[in-house]
């Protein structure tokens, strides 16, 4: 038995091993699914859609077999991280899943505008004028150098259409 | 000799003032993305790659690889500087080029890692202008059977050199393929995998999953571990610089074996990461100061970074005159080719000559800018590292949300990208490897559409694979490279029964 602090309990590094070995295995079962909706044998004009993708498939699941069996063979104990350590990543990850869900509506420039914002002010604890210079500095920048001088138009929404740009 | 004189000609396009111009821009941005973590020279290059598409492909392809020579020298000066490699590759470089930094030898170290990789290119460089067209023209005479050995072989090194475990290898580049595969049957016109999603229709873009892996995955592992920066102020002055050139020759017998390692590994897609730590672990043996590995010695700055920057470089060759890309940063170049209407691969050599030898011109020309860009501007690149991540990260997750979106104006490619990036994150922390996945990605469809030709010409007997001497040696080597841990394992065994 190994006795681990307070602070440093999570997720054991196996168990994450087995369940991605697990989602990979059933990816290749979809995969493997979707090729026999296809068609896998041969058809007039040769191998149809399916007969590649489905060997593929066939060898996402063999691989995810065999990774799993390893994977639930040796536990040396490792953490996969620390319940802290995922904390900080799923406060980016819910963030920019807001921020990029919310693009279709509020387009790219005031989303990037709210989210550095929020990323600078909360996680990185920065005074409000420096959060406020970045955050619209960016976006202009990049509306700049994409739109005018590249020619590459981004997401926009309701105020770039108030604002006529 | 035609070559020179395509060569010359190369060296004319290369030499034009708008693209010396976007050479320098690009070695600039380069040792930026090199420096900064979360940014790679793979998805660096994917997320500029949409501001290139009206430029000339030629002009285009040299800014775009001095991105990539930029991002291969600035993974040094982290490593050098703060412990911190910017990039993988750049890991070994650590082990000696960070005691030298406390020594108080920055400049020296950071002289010889940049002096080396230059080194290092040069020879990969020499090296393509010499053997690629030779390649090239041998591969035009290829098949559908022979380019499918060849995708064969490819892959197959992958699971045999790589360090992670060979079914994870498997089973992360499978899913490449199944990704690749989604969407539109080139061959059929038949829809395949897409369970009704409209999104799906045409497939999913490796850009995507590049940015999403490379970039999103990067950050969220960053975001994990914690940034502490504690380097020191780094100046380079020429008087270090030109003592520590007197110092390098003699360790001129270290720069050839590196040389020699980086681009066998580079040509084999095993890649820059283990070709440094192959070439460092080598030197450390045979070197006489051997001992003195990890104290801060100067050969074990050499050894790692010219061997890198050789199969960074010599990567291209593959790409270049087969098609086949050996790093996934050469696979975004190939996935821009494709992009601007070139097709890769040996008819590269007779249809687009300006574009071929401009390209490897600027390789010349492009190392010896990022040469002396790095030298002159180490204080200046440092200084960025020393903003803090806070401020960077945000930045670059929009960066990499624009580039996913420009890649073709669709939202639903950035969600993509933040589902990859989960992804990558998980992968990475399991130690499946990400190169593989992206290189299934991008070659996927190439390489079953060359197994379904050759199967169609052969009436789906796989005898076709080996029907003749070239493809059946091929798919030898192929069947080697894959089970060359096991072959190796099996070699150890005999030996400690037989002692």
């Amino acid at each position: 038995m190994t006795e681990r602090s307070r602070s440093d309990a999570g997720p054991a590094h196996k168990t994450l091993e087995i369940g991605m070995a697990l989602l990979i295995g059933v990816f290749g079962v979809i995969v493997i699914f979707g090729s026999l909706k296809a068609g896998i044998n041969w058809g007039a004009e040769g191998p149809r859609a399916g007969f590649f993708p489905f060997y593929i498939g066939a060898a996402i699941v063999g691989a995810s077999a065999i990774n799993l069996w390893h994977a639930q063979r040796d536990d040396d104990g490792r953490l996969f991280a620390e319940w802290g350590q995922l904390r900080q990543v799923m406060s980016v990850v819910v963030p920019t899943a807001i921020y990029v869900g919310s693009m279709p509506l509020i387009g790219l420039y005031v989303g990037s505008m709210v989210f550095i914002a929020w990323f600078m002010r909360w996680l990185g604890g920065y005074r409000w004028l420096t959060v406020v210079a970045v955050a619209v500095g960016m976006p202009v920048v990049t509306y700049l150098v994409f739109e005018r001088w590249f020619l590459v138009p981004l997401p926009k929404g309701p105020l770039e259409e108030w604002l006529g740009l | 000799m035609e070559e020179l004189a395509n060569l010359f000609h190369g060296f004319a396009v290369a030499l034009q003032p708008y693209n010396i111009m976007l050479m320098v821009i690009g070695i600039t941005l380069g040792v930026i993305i090199g420096v900064l973590p979360g940014l790679g020279g793979a998805n660096g290059v994917a997320i500029l790659l949409p501001l290139t598409f009206s430029m000339p492909p030629t002009s285009a392809i040299i800014m775009l690889s001095c991105i990539y020579w930029g991002a291969l020298f600035g993974g040094a000066i982290t490593s050098i500087l703060f412990n911190i490699p910017g990039e993988p590759w750049s890991v070994a470089t650590t082990f000696d080029g960070y005691p030298m930094a406390q020594q108080g030898k920055p400049g020296e170290a950071l002289t010889a890692a940049f002096t080396s990789s230059f080194v290092g290119a040069l020879f990969a460089v020499i090296m393509i202008t010499l053997v690629a067209p030779l390649v090239a023209g041998f591969a035009l005479r290829f098949g559908p059977a022979e380019k499918f050995a060849v995708y064969f072989l490819a892959f197959c090194s992958f699971v045999g050199l790589s360090k992670e475990p060979p079914f994870k290898t498997i089973a992360a580049m499978m899913m490449g393929f199944a990704l690749a595969a989604v969407g539109l049957d080139s061959i059929t016109g038949q829809l395949r995998l897409t369970f009704g999603v409209t999104e799906l229709l045409n497939g999913f873009d490796f850009l995507i999953a590049v940015i999403g892996l490379f970039g999103i995955g990067e950050i969220l592992l960053t975001m994990e571990e914690g940034l502490a920066f504690r380097g020191g102020n780094a100046s380079i002055n020429l008087r270090v610089v030109l003592q520590t050139w007197r110092e390098l020759p003699a360790y001129w017998m270290t720069s050839l074996r590196s040389c020699l390692i980086g681009c066998w590994m580079g040509v084999t897609p095993a890649g820059a990461t283990p070709a440094s730590f192959m070439s460092y672990g080598i030197a450390k043996r045979l070197a006489r100061r051997g001992n003195n590995f990890g104290k801060g010695e100067i050969e074990g700055v050499i050894a790692p970074e010219t061997a890198a920057h050789a199969a960074g470089t010599s990567a291209l060759l593959p790409m270049l005159s087969l098609g086949v890309p050996g790093s996934p940063t050469a696979a975004v170049l190939l996935g821009g080719l494709l992009i601007w209407g070139l097709q890769p691969g040996p008819m590269l050599f007779v249809e687009q000559k300006e574009f071929v030898w401009g390209l490897i011109a600027s390789m010349y020309l492009g190392n010896l800018a990022g040469l002396i860009v790095v030298l002159t501007c180490v204080p200046l690149f440092a200084a960025i590292l020393r903003v803090p991540f806070g401020i960077i990260a945000p930045l670059i997750l929009v960066l990499c949300a624009i580039g996913a979106y420009s890649v073709h104006n669709s939202t639903f490619d950035v969600m993509l990208m933040l589902v990859f990036g989960v992804l990558g994150y998980l992968l990475k922390k399991c130690n499946y490897p990400l190169a593989p996945l992206v290189l299934a990605i991008v070659l996927g469809d190439k390489a079953e559409e060359a197994f379904r030709q050759s199967l169609l010409g052969s009436q789906g007997s796989l005898g076709v694979f080996f029907s003749n001497g070239l493809v059946s040696t091929i798919m030898a080597l192929g069947l080697v490279a894959l089970f060359w841990s096991a072959i190796q394992e099996g070699y150890s065994r005999l030996r400690t029964s037989m002692a």
